[in-house]
């Protein structure tokens, strides 16, 4: 994917911080994210990727420092914020009791969508993965993939210009990995901005741009290309553990 | 073969079936692990990992087939059984609100020993942990859960560790850390079952079985498993990846084209071709179509490779 570096800034974060009483859980991390980007976020457990995640979906305010999405400044308009992103979790985010049908007509209710706007845009996303003939299917009959892949396109439902996914791919097999990274990919060429959190290191390397998180703070930013020349390591396995673990080989 | 009874393998598994309602869970299932081995399966979410593990480890009663877990029956021997088998669940199960010491006597208690009587095997594990001697277990980082889990699954010293995704969720940090331990204790002659849903894990394990939907897909020492790639595999890398991706899958003899990190994995459908008439061949290709950019190189197939044509197959 190659984005134009003049591209509007989908992401602007600005020595953005949080503590936690005496933690500071992220510490000043700066970086812009250009629209139509894949950008991945990267860092071990507890580097602060979930925190800092949920300051720029204005779920949580920062300490300090600032950012912006689609535009709209996190702390004073959390609500604009919400309404211009899609998000998915890692935790599989639908309702199990619900047909797959019901799930979009409820969220796209929630998002504010007219009934006729949710029946046509429901029709493409469902044809985009396949799952038209499933439509009236429990979710929770549907193999986890599948059931991914539709999270995904009701994160899209309401036309986000910026779409954060938490380990969207955490468990799926490799097939489903790779179709759901196509689906990534698409949506970026459409032009929606995608922040991508995984623990899969080569999915890494199917980003524009990455950074790599460690105890809050941004320890390298760049191209997948960027990075390892700048560590001197040949793959982003290797920048990590180099990063996030310094005394290798000592342990 | 040896009637040595040291060569009997430490799990016989023969036509093993197990259904929950009209789901099969483990269809046909047949594997040997040999003592010393440290065994990986390897499959997603859904494959049949975790209903094979309870089934070796007689939680789990299967509808079909004959098993054998350190010479006895999971189902008729499940109380002898469970005394030999250490089992570390895919959930973290420990008691949150014990301490991590007060855990680790707890289990070496209901398994009839004592901390100290353990520490010969846990040492190198405990070690780590000692500092958080007194804290909560439910406090600990997510590594040291882990940690602790793997000491209370050892301390009665089993015969075999059944371990059901030890290192999902886990940053690769603490994975590489994790298998590291594993490989030690492997190296002082325990056996071990793991499973894993990361193909980049299977280069840890002695033999490999790759599962979906029930069934092994293969079984083998990854290097021999990986060597088995029937087709020419090559990697290609360009900038533009979406329009690269849909240039190589439209190619006439094309088997398939997947997103591998920073390259494109092409399989050519066209078994003994030689590899340097396809570089040529896809180069020009991919030039043709206004691609200047590209690099076509030769490749080894990988564990991942093999999974994909495999369960692309089935």
């Amino acid at each position: 994917m190659s984005v134009r570096p003049e591209a509007p800034l989908a992401i602007a974060a600005d020595e953005l911080t949080r503590r936690f009483g005496d933690f500071t859980a992220v510490n000043a991390i700066s970086f812009d994210v250009r629209q139509g980007e894949v950008f991945g976020f990267l860092g071990a457990n507890g580097a602060g990727k979930t925190t800092a995640m949920r300051m720029l979906i204005g779920l949580l305010a920062p300490t300090s420092g600032r950012a912006t999405v689609a535009g709209v400044d996190v702390v004073r308009d959390p609500d604009g914020v919400r309404q211009r992103i899609g998000y998915m979790s890692q935790r599989f985010s639908l309702y199990d009791d619900l047909t797959v049908q019901e799930n979009i007509a409820l969220f796209g209710a929630i998002y504010g969508l007219d009934d006729r706007t949710i029946a046509a845009r429901a029709e493409g996303l469902l044809a985009r993965i396949g799952l038209l003939d499933a439509r009236r299917d429990l979710v929770r009959k549907l193999p986890l993939g599948w059931r991914q892949q539709l999270s995904f396109s009701v994160a899209l439902l309401h036309q986000p210009q910026v779409l954060f996914l938490d380990e969207p791919t955490g468990g799926v097999d490799p097939i489903t990995r790779r179709v759901f990274w196509e689906l990534i990919y698409e949506t970026a060429a459409a032009g929606t901005t995608v922040l991508v959190t995984t623990h899969y290191l080569d999915e890494a390397e199917y980003c524009d741009r990455l950074t790599i998180m460690v105890d809050g703070r941004i320890a390298v930013a760049g191209t997948p290309g960027e990075v390892k020349t700048s560590l001197g390591v040949d793959s982003l396995d290797a920048a990590f553990l180099q990063l996030t673990r310094p005394a290798a080989g000592v342990a | 073969m040896s009637a040595d009874r040291s060569m009997a393998p430490v799990i016989l598994l023969d036509g093993v079936r197990k259904s929950y309602g009209d789901v099969i869970a483990v269809d046909a299932l047949s594997l040997r692990v040999q003592r010393g081995e440290l065994f990986g399966v390897i499959g997603p979410d859904g494959a049949g990992k975790t209903t094979l593990f309870r089934i070796v480890t007689s939680l789990v009663i299967p509808d079909e087939g004959r098993a054998e877990v350190l010479g006895l029956d999971p189902v008729r021997d499940y109380r002898a059984l469970r005394r030999l088998v250490g089992y570390m669940p895919g959930r973290f199960a420990l008691y949150q609100d014990l301490s991590v010491a007060e855990n680790l006597a707890f289990y070496a208690g209901v398994f009839g020993t004592t901390v100290s009587a353990g520490m010969r095997i846990i040492e190198p594990i405990w070690r780590q942990l000692a500092p958080f001697a007194d804290r909560r277990a439910g406090a600990l980082s997510g590594g040291m859960k882990q940690k602790l889990a793997l000491c209370c699954a050892l301390v009665h010293a089993p015969g075999l560790l059944v371990l059901d995704e030890p290192t999902t969720g886990v940053d690769a940090v603490s994975r590489t850390e994790f298998w590291e331990l594993l490989a030690r204790l492997r190296d002082d002659g325990l056996s071990l079952l793991v499973s894993t849903p990361y193909m980049d894990e299977a280069g840890r394990c002695d033999r490999i079985a790759l599962m979906q939907a029930g069934r092994v897909l293969a079984l083998d020492t990854p290097e021999a498993m990986a060597a088995s790639y029937p087709q020419p595999l090559l990697a290609v890398r360009g900038t533009d990846r979406l329009r690269l991706l849909a240039a190589l899958r439209a190619l006439p003899h094309a088997a398939s084209v997947w997103p591998f990190g920073e390259t494109l994995h092409y399989t050519d459908q066209r078994i003994g071709m030689p590899r340097e008439q396809i570089v040529v061949e896809l180069t020009q290709s991919l030039h043709a179509n206004g691609m200047r950019d590209v690099v076509v190189t030769p490749i080894r197939a990988g564990v991942e490779d093999v999974f994909l044509r495999l369960a692309n197959a089935a």
